[in-house]
């Protein structure tokens, strides 16, 4: 049994963090920056960063149409703060470009600046045991979500993580802590949807 | 009685709140490492920011004048005026950096009380103290530090920066001085990655750094912050130049704005941040982008006026 592929996009952002937390998983953990790389994994994770500068470059490398294409197929996605803005239909008081994959509006920097960023212990539903270290930087919430887009989290009263199927989004960084809970759940989810894969 | 409802109210608004811890060191490397692979840029109105934010920059740099200008006007370069750096922040949405001088921890309170998002304590501006640079733990905002090599590096490290650059020499157009900057704090750390557990004393005493900020690099063969290449990057094959031999991204101060097509080099600037290692893209936005910055050769500055030599 091989270990699923897991691709971090890696055009800008904390990628090196996510790689080495599906490392020390025991995932096969690679970079993409192509198309030709996104066709070559089984789920992706798009890190944190800045969602104006990834969300441009997904379009110009012409990585957007592949990956939506991806998605109905039913790759698992995981987006991590920029990662779950870019991934949302639609940011609150913005036209900024975004894959438009979960059914939620997100709201940027919604906590206020970098001297408002913080570690928050949160609970997460269906995450047994101790709270989860959040750390949310300039992070963004989720103002609302729509059909099956489901809050698992919230802080302030807002929503701070959301699994929509096969696709999650967090405000926080499991990545930059040592707590591999999330990772590890995103890398069951790619285990179940890609069984042929990681059998091969 | 009314003592006891207060306590229940109290416990009431206690369990509403969860703890945040703000501040923590985290928090502030974490905001570095989301900047990563990107181009920080020097702005100096809300236009030029909003062109920044356009063409992909990750952060601005909020600055009355490009450091080419200020080695031109001379003079003693201070933090911008709030008025100029609040107009920035109130264009963009992404993370706003302002400079205070070198030991003049009143200028970062005051950037704090503001609410920038980063702080670079800079020798691009006249420095305020000979002797000792700003305490940066007590700061809730993060800090970006120049240096020149290893054991500077470690000392901004201890003294809390959240984020290191090389120094570069701001303002010339000319790369040398930054990839010199660079290949001495990798080198340096390479050394440091093999020696054995009784040669770190010796080496935090040559490199004038707390020993266990040492021992951590040494086993984690890199910074404990993320490091970025600044001073003199005026193209994209600059960039990637920097970004092939290691660093985690660029600041581009007066590459930009002082170039003939603003717009087009910081969008080509971005794209060969990213793509560094594709060189057909690298070709690719080089095309037709019109003069670079003019640039200076570095021994025909005069000496008092190099920037580098400041902080210590």
């Amino acid at each position: 049994m091989s270990a699923p592929r897991i691709g971090v996009l890696g055009l800008q952002g904390d990628v090196e963090e996510h790689l080495a937390m599906l490392r020390r998983l025991k995932a096969d953990a690679r970079t993409v920056k192509t198309a030709h790389d996104l066709a070559e994994v089984d789920g992706l994770i798009i890190p944190g960063g800045e969602s104006t500068t990834v969300g441009a470059m997904l379009n110009r490398f012409g990585l957007t149409k592949p990956l939506i294409e991806r998605v109905k197929e039913g790759m698992p996605v995981w987006g991590t703060c920029m990662g779950m803005i870019v991934m949302a239909e639609h940011v609150v008081g913005s036209s900024q470009p975004t894959l438009g994959l979960l059914n939620i509006d997100v709201k940027r920097n919604a906590f206020g600046r970098q001297v408002e960023s913080a570690e928050v212990p949160l609970a997460i539903s269906g995450l047994s045991g101790k709270p989860f270290p959040g750390v949310f930087i300039r992070a963004p919430w989720i103002e609302s979500a729509r059909d099956n887009a489901k809050i698992m989290a919230s802080l302030d009263g807002k929503g701070v993580m959301v699994r929509q199927g096969n696709l999650l989004g967090t405000s926080f960084h499991p990545e930059l802590t040592d707590d591999p809970r999330i990772h590890k759940l995103f890398i069951d989810l790619v285990e179940r949807v890609a069984p042929e894969t990681v059998a091969r | 009685m009314p003592d006891k409802v207060d306590k229940a109210e109290k416990m009431d608004k206690q369990q509403d709140k969860t703890p945040k811890h703000k501040g923590t060191e985290k928090v502030k490397r974490g905001l570095a490492q989301m900047l990563k692979g990107g181009v920080i840029m020097d702005v100096t109105t809300p236009e030029q920011a909003t062109i920044a934010q356009e063409a992909g920059a990750v952060a601005v740099m909020a600055l009355e004048r490009v450091p080419a200008d200020i080695r031109k006007e001379g003079g003693v370069a201070r933090m911008a005026a709030i008025e100029v750096i609040q107009r920035i922040m109130d264009a963009v949405t992404i993370p706003v950096m302002a400079k205070a001088r070198i030991g003049h921890f009143v200028e970062a309170q005051v950037l704090e009380a503001l609410g920038v998002d980063f702080i670079d304590e800079s020798e691009v501006l006249t420095p305020a103290d000979e002797h000792y640079h700003i305490d940066k733990r007590p700061f809730t905002v993060p800090f970006v530090c120049g240096a020149r090599n290893l054991g500077e590096a470690l000392r901004r490290i201890a003294e809390g920066a959240a984020m290191i650059r090389t120094k570069g020499e701001a303002g010339s157009g000319n790369i040398v001085e930054a990839i010199r900057h660079l290949r001495e704090v990798t080198s340096e750390i390479r050394r440091l990655s093999t020696l054995s557990e009784e040669e770190f004393v010796a080496a935090a005493k040559d490199l004038g750094a707390p020993l266990e900020i040492v021992r951590d690099v040494a086993e984690h063969g890199r910074l404990p912050v993320v490091t970025f290449v600044a001073g003199g990057i005026a193209t994209p094959a600059d960039a990637a130049l920097c970004m092939q031999l290691g660093s985690e991204g660029v600041f581009v101060g007066s590459g930009i704005f002082k170039s003939a097509n603003p717009g087009k080099t910081a969008k080509a600037i971005v794209e060969a941040t990213h793509y560094f290692d594709d060189p057909k893209v690298v070709l690719e936005v080089s095309k037709e982008l019109g003069a670079p910055m003019a640039g200076l050769e570095i021994s025909q500055i005069p000496k008092e006026q190099l920037l580098a030599g400041r902080g210590w």
